[in-house]
């Protein structure tokens, strides 16, 4: 009997959910080990400053404390926190060390680490650190920071460590000759993606064998295993990291941070074991925050709507240095600031410059959610100075099916071509408006019901997936005739196993029951691999897991072939169970396997693939007092090919409600001195049950992606990437009787009511006829926000 | 100081410094590592246990305040031969991805549910408020819970 196998596209229920319901989750701070050490770190309260001393004898003489880490017991030159994307020689002179040497450049960077029998003493004995740090004034933005006048890196004379430039067609001819010109100031605020989970880390070093183990690694175990073998001068096969069970990365998690070398290295300092558990305040002011831009665009239109240029200079406070992947933001805001939009000619230059704040690293839909606000409030802009309905306004410049794969603009430094890959973005806009109820609730746009101002928007994105360069992917029949999975892709919380396992079993033709697991998270279980970001995950392990099944199944042909004496080609597998010979002799594959045969596939990827679609809503907002509540929230995407519905429409609907935090609540704020002024959950609001009651999403796979055999693109981003310009461009059509065009994420209540009462209609209108070049009304901003 | 109280239907004595929380003391001593710390500040609700009955945050409770109470963790509202109604209900609705809030909501929930199994959605959603959750959006969590009443209501007819 054939088994037809159909587990990828079936919304089937998660295999981790029966550990996590009952509590028996594993994650890093569920780990104890026998006289185990537990570290904490000192963190600078200075944001700028040189460091003078340290004396930390009177922490080292509390009854408990085993050892206090400081530079000196490192050793010149302290390791560098490493660029694992666009690592540009440029960089590398703006690396983090892990732990302060000459200066400290921003509240909460690591200045010592005590161990202690307890975590209670060791911060009992942080409080007993003297430390003695020269203030330096800091430097507290972007604008700040491009004024080199205190610098944070003195040998290098600036504050600016790259700058991007994004360019396609010749922009400055566009500019020239086009009818209708607008310009415009944006801004997104500093946030981060906090997941609910703080790091940690237990790190084992056993002398006899010379080997080091990490726990609590994730989303990149492969290079932090490189980075960290390296830095401590141990072979690679001399460590392995483990990933344990994750709560949420969103990006932010798993990088390589300081601690990712000085727990391991005091483990190894003290041949014990060592645990670090991150504590949420530590997390505020130490895990890679993000979003931070300002972005100074240009757009050049005919009068009929047709796109002409983008171009424009952007500024992003990448914060006190430039580690793992501190550049993806800026870059991504340059390279995808025309989105799915059909823009001929490009240039837009993004620069990195440098401040006294927690370094940035990449959050969910990295440099999209804000360059999809740049866009997408500017769309809606330049349709109301043209008199043109935004949805046509939108449909006339989306890129059409026909024109697939379609080029974009072009990043330096470095180069690379980059092409959207498949689909029809004018299906899922008019699906999106249709879910909605547009013709319907459009009528409701700028009326005033009950006191509240009612708006409705639509937006349209892009979300790029499936960063290469490989994936590595392990099958094993095992001698109970079962598969087992191992693969070098990592697991945070999305459904990873589950996922896998469905793709493993419509690969193998066998029912799920017969993968006996899927195995990630560790450095030893497959030859190499590349983990969990830019959300490649199912692309890229999955493609890998396809080529695995096949060459196992090539495998156990040849095993059978050597059986019945034949060519393995005239082998058969029945039900991924059974070896057919040419003679209909059979036999089982538990038997054949032996003590297991195991064979790994690869598949490597140089595209990227661009799930799609739109995002609509439809708001109030009470001019009285700013706030906004969401009455209604589609998001349409289509993603090439669904693995598991149930998973990704769990992945869109949790990515608004992520991006609706950004849209209206979050926001790390620091005072002119550098501190962070939002250093817990009673500062640093996030949504909460109460807040975004009203959301739907319909994933789609309609067009699959043509650069992987499963078709599948990178989805779990695309409900995030548009939140910000359609809130935005909500709450300008709820108002727009009043003028009021937002020009910041998020929307607080104070800035919506600051708008509401500066709001001027006379002015605004008199621009909206001139419609010819038009400026932001000024340049300097509300207070509020 | 020794103290003594119970914790899913079992007598402890545990030897606990008068400033160990009582989430540290359920997680490192009595090794309950399904209950979570998220903030230590009393604002995530992932500690969330039921102490006497009602959902508190174990984070901001001495263990030696839990002298003499019955604590239940999610270890307790767990079995071993299948999922509850309310763990069943939270897995249909995909109410969880990285499992990290997911004791917390489990254990407000089920004291949500305990005392008002008739509770609308909106009810749910404040009382949910107290708990915080990255991955999901809420929205699958406030209908798993929803769809949960329904054992609630046959175990305490009304």
């Amino acid at each position: 009997m054939k088994t037809v196998n159909a587990f990828i596209g079936s919304p089937i229920e998660r295999l981790e959910d029966l550990r996590f319901l009952r509590g028996r989750g594993q994650y890093v701070d569920d780990l104890a080990r026998p006289s185990m050490l537990h570290a904490a770190v000192l963190r600078s309260s200075v944001a700028h400053g040189r460091m003078r001393a340290i004396d930390t004898a009177a922490a080292r003489a509390l009854p408990g404390v085993h050892r206090v880490i400081t530079a000196e017991d490192i050793g010149a030159p302290v390791p560098r926190v490493p660029m694992r994307l666009q690592p540009l020689p440029d960089f590398v002179r703006f690396g983090q060390p892990v732990i302060a040497e000459t200066k400290v450049r921003y509240v909460g960077e690591a200045l010592a680490l005590v161990l202690a029998d307890s975590p209670a003493i060791a911060e009992d004995a942080l409080a007993l650190i003297e430390v003695d740090i020269e203030p330096l004034p800091a430097v507290a933005d972007s604008r700040a920071s491009a004024a080199d006048q205190s610098l944070l890196f003195e040998e290098t004379g600036t504050n600016r460590a790259m700058l991007f430039r994004a360019t396609r067609g010749d922009a400055a001819a566009a500019f020239k000759d086009a009818p209708y010109v607008r310009r415009e100031t944006l801004r997104t605020a500093r946030h981060m993606a906090l997941p609910l989970e703080p790091r940690g880390l237990l790190a084992e070093w056993d002398a006899a064998r010379g080997k080091l183990t990490v726990s609590g690694g994730a989303k990149v175990l492969f290079f932090n295993r490189r980075t960290l073998a390296k830095e401590m001068g141990l072979p690679e096969s001399a460590v392995e990291y483990v990933e344990n069970d994750v709560g949420g990365g969103f990006g932010a998690r798993g990088e390589f941070y300081p601690e990712d070398y000085l727990v391991p290295f005091a483990a190894r300092l003290t041949g014990r074991p060592v645990k670090w558990t991150e504590d949420r305040r530590e997390q505020l002011m130490c895990l890679n925050h993000a979003r931070e831009a300002e972005c100074e665009v240009e757009i050049a239109c005919a009068r009929d709507g047709t796109i002409l240029g983008l171009r424009g200079h952007v500024h992003v406070d990448v914060g006190a240095y430039m580690r793992t992947n501190g550049a993806v933001g800026a870059r991504n805001i340059a390279q995808f600031m025309s989105g799915p939009y059909r823009i001929p000619n490009i240039d837009i230059d993004v620069a990195l410059q440098l401040t006294n704040k927690t370094p940035v690293g990449t959050y969910r839909g990295p440099g999209r959610f804000e360059t999809d606000f740049f866009r997408e409030r500017l769309l809606d802009m330049v349709a109301r100075d043209l008199n043109l309905d935004r949805v046509e306004f939108r449909r006339r410049n989306l890129v059409s099916r026909q024109e697939m794969p379609y080029q974009i603009a072009t990043i330096r430094p470095f180069d690379k071509e980059e092409e959207l890959d498949s689909g029809d973005y004018h299906a899922t806009l008019d699906r999106c408006l249709a879910e909605i109820g547009w013709a319907e609730k459009a009528k409701l746009a700028g009326k005033l019901i009950d006191g509240r101002y009612h708006g409705v928007a639509v937006a349209c994105f892009i979300e790029g997936g499936a960063a290469g360069p490989k994936e590595t992917a392990r099958m094993v029949l095992e001698p109970d005739g079962m598969y087992s999975v191992y693969v070098g892709s990592s697991a945070v919380g999305q459904g990873l196993e589950t996922a896998f396992a469905q793709i493993a079993a419509d690969a193998l033709e066998v029912p799920m029951e017969r993968i006996k697991g899927v195995f990630h998270g560790s450095t030893s279980y497959v030859s190499d691999g590349y983990g969990a970001y830019h959300s490649r995950s199912v692309v890229m392990g999955g493609s890998a897991m396809l080529a695995a099944a096949e060459n196992l199944r090539t495998a156990i042909r040849e095993a059978a072939a050597k059986r019945f004496d034949c060519n393995h080609e005239q082998i058969k597998i029945v039900d991924g169970r059974t070896a057919v010979g040419p003679n209909g002799a059979s036999i089982d594959a538990a038997e054949l396997a032996g003590e297991g045969i195991s064979v790994e596939g690869a598949f490597l990827n140089s595209k990227h693939t661009y799930t799609y679609g739109a995002h609509a809503a439809h708001v109030t907002v009470d001019p009285k007092l700013g706030h906004v509540e969401l009455i209604d929230y589609v998001i349409i995407e289509d993603c090439g090919r669904a693995i598991n519905p149930l998973t990704l429409h769990g992945q869109a609907i949790g990515a608004a409600v992520q991006g609706l935090g950004g849209a209206f609540m979050e926001q790390l704020r620091y005072d002119e001195d550098g501190q962070l002024l939002t250093g817990s959950l009673a500062d640093y609001l996030i949504p909460t049950a109460s807040d975004f009651p009203n959301i739907r999403a319909v994933v789609l796979d309609e067009y699959p992606s043509p650069i992987n055999p499963l078709g599948a693109k990178g989805a779990g981003e695309g409900g995030i990437i548009a939140v910000g310009g359609v809130m935005a461009n909500a709450v300008a059509n709820a108002l727009s009787s009043l003028c009021v065009e937002p020009r910041q994420l998020p929307l607080s209540p104070q800035y919506i009511w600051e708008l509401v009462q500066q709001a001027h209609p006379a002015i605004a209108v008199v621009d909206a006829a001139r419609g010819g070049r038009i400026e932001s009304p000024a340049n300097t901003p509300p207070t509020g926000a | 100081m020794l103290i003594r109280f119970e914790v899913n239907g079992s007598a402890v004595e545990v030897e606990a410094e008068p400033r160990l929380t009582l989430a540290d003391c359920l997680r490192h001593q009595l090794r309950l590592t399904g209950t979570h710390i998220g903030c230590e500040h009393g604002v995530c609700g992932a500690c969330t246990v039921l102490v006497d009955g009602d959902a508190v945050r174990s984070c901001l409770m001495l263990a030696v305040q839990a002298e003499g109470a019955k604590v239940t963790t999610v270890e307790g509202l767990s079995d071993d031969a299948e999922l509850t109604p309310l763990q069943k209900s939270f897995r249909k609705h995909h109410a969880l991805q990285c499992g990290f809030c997911t004791p917390g909501m489990i254990t407000t929930a089920h004291a949500l549910l305990s005392e008002e199994p008739e509770c609308d959605a909106g009810r749910v959603r404040e009382v949910l408020s107290g708990n915080l959750c990255r991955c999901t959006g809420y929205i699958p969590i406030v209908e798993a819970v929803l769809e949960a009443r329904a054992a609630y209501q046959q175990k305490t007819p009304a």
